[in-house]
């Protein structure tokens, strides 16, 4: 029974949908920009989990491709947010996500 | 059978990992579970034959992006631990698990409803074959690089150009001002 279970595409959909929903309850909840940022991370991965899973399923290697190019920006979001996180805890240690509010003009 | 243990196991890395990252008081300790997670990513990637994207995802987000957190963590001495009971709105977090676990709904039920929708299609191929015909052990990164050096090849320079302006935009954001460069602004 349990031998002939196989992990379909289904599954590592599911999985995916489970890990961007962690992520936006995360973004949603938490109130340090860092964690924040990291919740943000969760919800690439997920996405990018669900574009490999079905270039597997379809034969099409233009999923993996664009997972590639996801990875690079989110890697230079992830560099200019940290530096615009830095520029204001420089100032004011210990802002949260509320008290960003006051950077509208 | 070996499938299913690896996606279990890998299964359990993620989600554990993921529920970590929100839960932890401490934010370095939620940078620890975001490397679990992003590991377990890793092992389901190479499960699904996509090797080169398993190493440019350790590399890349565990050794790059995740040590990244944690300098500026270190850096700016926000290594204190959050108290979590602190709500400012009441209804945040039930609303915030509501939509959460909704979306995660919707996003099951159109999974499953499309399931027997997803035909297989004449694709471009994950691996490419040896001349032989059998498979070469290093199939898919030439698969991905064939792809990506023909069909998105100016997407790939315009990649190099906003890694620059990243950069660029970091350094001109995070140098501390020199004095007198500030005249008009209150600092």
């Amino acid at each position: 029974m349990i031998a002939s279970l196989h992990p379909t595409t289904t599954w590592y959909l599911i999985l995916a949908a489970a890990l961007f929903s962690i992520g936006m309850v995360g973004v949603m909840v938490r109130r340090n920009p860092l964690v924040l940022f990291m919740c943000v991370e969760l919800m690439l991965n997920a996405v990018n989990l669900t574009f490999v899973a079905m270039a597997r399923k379809l034969g099409d290697i233009g999923g993996q491709t664009t997972v590639f190019f996801v990875m690079v920006v989110a890697a230079a979001e992830v560099v200019v947010g940290l530096g615009i996180i830095v520029a204001i805890l420089r100032r004011r240690p210990n802002a949260t996500t509320d008290d960003l509010a006051e950077l509208k003009g | 059978m070996m499938e299913l243990f690896v996606f279990v196991v890998a299964a359990a890395m993620v989600l554990g990992g993921a529920i970590g990252v929100i839960v932890s008081k401490h934010p370095v300790h939620a940078a620890l579970s975001l490397i679990l997670t992003l590991f377990g990513v890793a092992v389901l990637f190479v499960a699904q034959q996509a090797n080169f994207l398993a190493a440019v995802q350790v590399i890349v987000y565990a050794g790059a992006i995740v040590v990244l957190f944690l300098f500026v963590i270190m850096l700016l001495g926000v290594d204190r631990a959050e108290n979590l009971r602190l709500e400012p709105f009441k209804v945040q977090r039930p609303i915030a698990a509501a939509v959460g676990v909704g979306v995660f709904g919707l996003v099951v039920a159109a999974v499953v409803v499309s399931r027997d929708a997803r035909t297989a299609v004449a694709g471009t191929g994950l691996e490419v074959a040896a001349p032989g015909g059998g498979q070469l052990h290093d199939g898919n990164i030439k698969a991905l690089a064939r792809d990506l050096f023909s069909s998105h090849v100016l997407a790939f320079e315009l990649t190099s150009v906003l890694l620059v302006i990243a950069v660029v935009g970091t350094v001109m954001l995070a140098r501390k001002p020199r004095k007198g460069e500030l005249q008009g602004s209150e600092s």
